[in-house]
């Protein structure tokens, strides 16, 4: 418990905000901070010049069409990409030099934060923004919707995960972040070793991001429920909106637990409850057991989406129907149901003994045959398919040769015996970063290759998504291999220095792979803007640039606000290819006007809102925390009086936009 | 989903389109939604009730359960909560009549018997924290405050909700809107409900077993 005299005399004001909490003594972070204002301010001119204010907020800020939230999400985890990567790459320089009596160039303080703050960007707010965009932008084209069943709240939901990128961002300039690692495990992370601000600005930035993702679960799974088109039953949908609606099952049963466990460990700080603590008959092992009950369900959530991706990746560029459809989708629900009863063999070490421990163990390897049974069917998708060996399709194989070695070293963990040497280990690190790069990522690269055509209207640059491609891959292997090494020579992880100078050459290599992965990066960056540059030659008019199969081929590139001018009928689980097997006409009369949510500000002001009671919580500033929670409810209740959330599109726009698709589809014919 | 293909359409397998659409008007999948999202809520007081199962018999040589709560009191205070529930089930049956000052009626004191839960609950609290039974004096109650403090705050959000709904029914009747938001309001305080009968059992009746 911690007694109230301990705690400082807090400012009425700024609460305990002070300007010793700016890190002026940080060589490293005064640079950063210098460099990101320049570049703010040169954004924020540059929209001022060119006068966008106002296109942004009624077009984007305020939109709630689908297809423009998801492109946000895809921004937000590429922009967050870029800052969980620099902090990967300080840590591998860090490893690579701190040898034989160098301390490296980052002391314990900073480099501790490092390590907690790329775990905690890389899954929330680089993985989860990317995979509930992919989600959100191609689930409802898929089903034949309009929109998803709750517009507004896709809106709220986005703006709230980006209100926790925004208070992680803040730590880095304003106060310090956590120093406990990516789950902030107590009692390190209680408020008797955690004293600083670091652990308030970990637990507020999940928490608002966290309502964002249980909202946006809850959104897409009534969307899938609810709005699928008429004729396409749940074993015609495809594989990717199968996938999808297993991941957000998994959001609303996994994502609660974060949030109630979060608010014991706030309690605990904040109140002085002895829900974790050491005394008082507190047990830390109930939050690392709670914890992984939502920890473990994530990765899955994470990875579920892709194998959708895969799945239509695959069949798409080899021609052919995908092999062993009802397979797929019962191998997917299998997982969905394993990955809830396994969170314990992430720490086996606890000591709940062998009978536990086996259980978990054996539940653990059994999720390697439905895994197994993916692979299986890809390969027999490809199997005397005609494969084009497009972007997407070389992500795909990619991800399928690497994404087996992380599998089989998965399996290897799950052995309790062989877990208890290896626990905590590089090996470990080498093992999830196998799947998660190997997996995640490459499957949300071999996504936006796919999907970018559809979203903006012309194809990545092959040329340098080639360069991005092979420097990913190789940069992965080289970086990853020998971390398997270290792991399994006993080096424990968030290691900061090394006595054994035999060990350094196994992080000089590891070293050089992070740099690979660095220019494959800039890379892609290249390619986005090459693309942009010759957009007019990559042009797709046809809206259908792979031959596709399902139905967001159907529609034009991009789509138009509504989607689709009728709702279309589904017959087969392929629907697009089954109509252009069938001679599908594409209608060219007969247009209504389309009834269509209308644009609000409410969630991004809910969303500011929330930033500002987060910043207020995080240094006591009470008054303002006070204030911010009563504007949120405020706010909340004032919005509900706005009875009036739709408009209809006029006859004329429908007219409009699907009279320029007749006349661009005529252009490709002739 | 929704519109099941017609036997027509499945005969003449060449229809790829609807032709004939009507508005699809918002909200038509908010009970869905607000169904799951209330068991997403379930899992948090899950959690709660899990975590109250672990710790509740810590509690580090201070008070338990026998010496602290007063049986009769929280009796007295379900009693409230289940009236409540019955009362909110009698202004749905007069908004299903159209009846708004019956249902407005009914929702007032629905309100009436929710902050009467409210005031009893908060009496005990005050009457433990005054016995030296404060959240930090053991894990047990933590948990406990916890775990009945969330379902309070719960019920507290159902009162403001109760009483936004019953100013938006007054200006605009019983239209749609409000219709669907009344149901969901519906199955919100039934869901209270369903908890604290497991917080009776589970943590009152069973905590003068322990």
């Amino acid at each position: 418990m911690m007694s109230q005299a301990e705690l400082p005399v807090l400012d009425p004001i700024f609460g305990r905000l002070s300007f010793a909490a700016l890190p002026l003594h940080e060589p490293i972070l005064v640079a950063t901070f210098v460099a990101v204002a320049i570049g703010g301010i040169a954004l924020l001119a540059g929209v001022t010049r060119y006068q966008l204010w106002g296109y942004l907020w009624r077009e984007w800020i305020t939109t709630i069409d689908h297809k423009r939230i998801g492109i946000m999400y895809m921004i937000l985890g590429i922009v967050m990409l870029l800052r969980g990567f620099a902090d990967a790459i300080m840590m591998r320089l860090q490893q690579a030099i701190a040898f034989g009596g160098s301390e490296g160039y980052l002391n314990a303080h900073h480099y501790d934060q490092i390590f907690t703050a790329h775990g905690v960007i890389m899954i929330f707010f680089v993985a989860m923004p990317l995979v509930t965009g992919l989600m959100n932008y191609i689930v409802p084209l898929q089903i034949g919707a309009r929109d998803v069943a709750f517009p507004f709240l896709n809106n709220f939901s986005f703006w709230m995960t980006t209100a926790g990128a925004v208070l992680v961002m803040f730590s880095l300039f304003v106060g310090e972040f956590a120093r406990t690692g990516w789950l902030a495990y107590p009692p390190l992370s209680g408020i008797q070793y955690s004293p600083d601000v670091g652990v308030d600005y970990y637990i507020w930035a999940l928490q608002i991001a966290g309502v964002g993702t249980l909202l946006s679960g809850v959104n897409l799974l009534a969307t899938i429920i609810k709005m699928r088109a008429p004729g396409m039953t749940l074993m015609k949908m495809p594989v990717f909106t199968w996938t999808s609606l297993c991941t957000n099952v998994l959001i609303v049963a996994a994502f609660p637990v974060l949030t109630a466990v979060l608010v014991m460990l706030s309690l605990d700080r904040y109140v002085g409850t002895n829900f974790f603590t050491n005394d008082f008959g507190g047990n830390p092992m109930m939050y690392v057991n709670l914890i992984w009950i939502w920890g473990h369900p994530e990765v899955y959530i994470l990875i579920l989406p892709l194998f959708g991706v895969f799945s239509e990746v695959t069949s798409t560029f080899s021609g052919k129907r995908l092999f062993g459809y009802s397979s797929m989708v019962y191998a997917t629900v299998v997982i969905t149901i394993l990955s809830y009863i396994v969170w314990l063999h992430h720490f086996f070490t606890m000591g709940s003994g062998a009978s536990v421990n086996s259980f978990f163990g054996i539940t653990t390897m059994i999720i390697s045959i439905p895994t197994g049974a993916k692979l299986f069917n890809w390969l027999f998708t490809m199997y005397r398919g005609r494969i084009r060996f497009e972007l997407p399709m070389m992500w795909t194989v990619a991800f399928m040769l690497t994404f087996v070695i992380g599998g089989m070293t998965g399996v290897l963990l799950a052995v309790p015996p062989a877990d208890f040497v290896l626990h905590n280990s590089l090996f470990l690190i080498a093992h999830f970063h196998n799947v998660i790069i190997g997996g995640v990522l490459f499957g949300l690269f071999a996504g936006i290759n796919y999907w970018f055509p559809k979203a903006f209207g012309f194809k990545l640059d092959r040329f340098w998504g080639l360069v991005s491609f092979w420097l990913w891959v190789i940069g992965f292997w080289v970086a990853f291999m020998p971390l398997y090494v270290l792991g399994l020579m006993g080096v424990t992880r968030r290691l900061r220095y090394f006595e054994d100078p035999s060990l350094q050459i196994w992080f000089q290599i590891a070293a050089v792979g992070a740099g690979l992965i660095a220019i494959g990066i800039g890379a892609m960056l290249v390619q986005f803007y090459v693309s942009f540059r010759k957009r007019n030659e990559l042009r797709d008019t046809t809206g259908d640039p792979w031959d596709g199969r399902t139905l967001e081929w159907s529609t034009s590139s991009p789509p138009p606000v509504y989607n689709f001018a009728f709702t279309p009928i589904v017959h087969d689980g392929d629907a697009w290819w089954d109509m252009k097997q069938r001679g599908y006409q594409r209608p060219l009369s007969g247009f209504r006007a389309i009834l269509m949510p209308a644009n609000t500000g409410a969630g991004f002001i809910l969303a500011v809102l929330s930033t500002v009671f987060g910043f207020a919580m995080v240094w006591y500033m009470w008054w303002l925390a006070i204030a911010s929670f009563i504007g949120l409810v405020g706010y909340t209740i004032y919005h509900t009086f706005n009875y009036n959330r739709e408009y209809h599109l006029t006859l004329e726009d429908v007219v409009r936009a699907e009279d320029e698709r007749t006349r661009q589809l005529a252009a490709v014919r002739s | 989903m929704g519109h099941a293909l017609t036997s027509e359409q499945a005969a003449a397998r060449t229809l790829f389109h609807l032709q004939d659409e009507h508005d699809h008007e918002a909200g038509g999948s908010t009970l869905l939604g607000f169904w799951i999202y209330l068991m997403s809520d379930c899992l948090i007081f899950a959690v709660l009730f899990a975590t109250y199962g672990v710790l509740g018999g810590n509690y580090a040589a201070g008070p338990g359960p026998k010496d602290l709560f007063d049986l009769p009191l929280v009796a007295l205070n379900t009693s409230m909560l289940l009236l409540s529930s019955i009362t909110y089930g009698f202004a749905m049956l007069s908004s299903y009549r159209n009846n708004v000052a019956g249902t407005q009626a009914w929702l007032f004191i629905t309100g009436l018997f929710g902050a009467a839960f409210l005031g009893i609950e908060l009496y005990e609290f005050a009457h433990m924290i005054h016995l030296g039974a404060t959240p930090q004096r053991s894990a047990f109650l933590s948990a406990f405050f916890t775990l009945v403090g969330t379902h309070g705050l719960h019920v507290t959000f159902g009162i403001v909700w109760l009483i936004t709904l019953m100013v938006q029914i007054g200006k605009h009747g019983l239209n749609r809107a409000n219709a669907r938001r009344l149901a969901c309001l519906s199955l919100f305080w039934h869901f209270l409900d369903v908890i604290w009968i497991g917080v009776f059992t589970f943590v009152y009746l069973m905590g003068m077993l322990r």
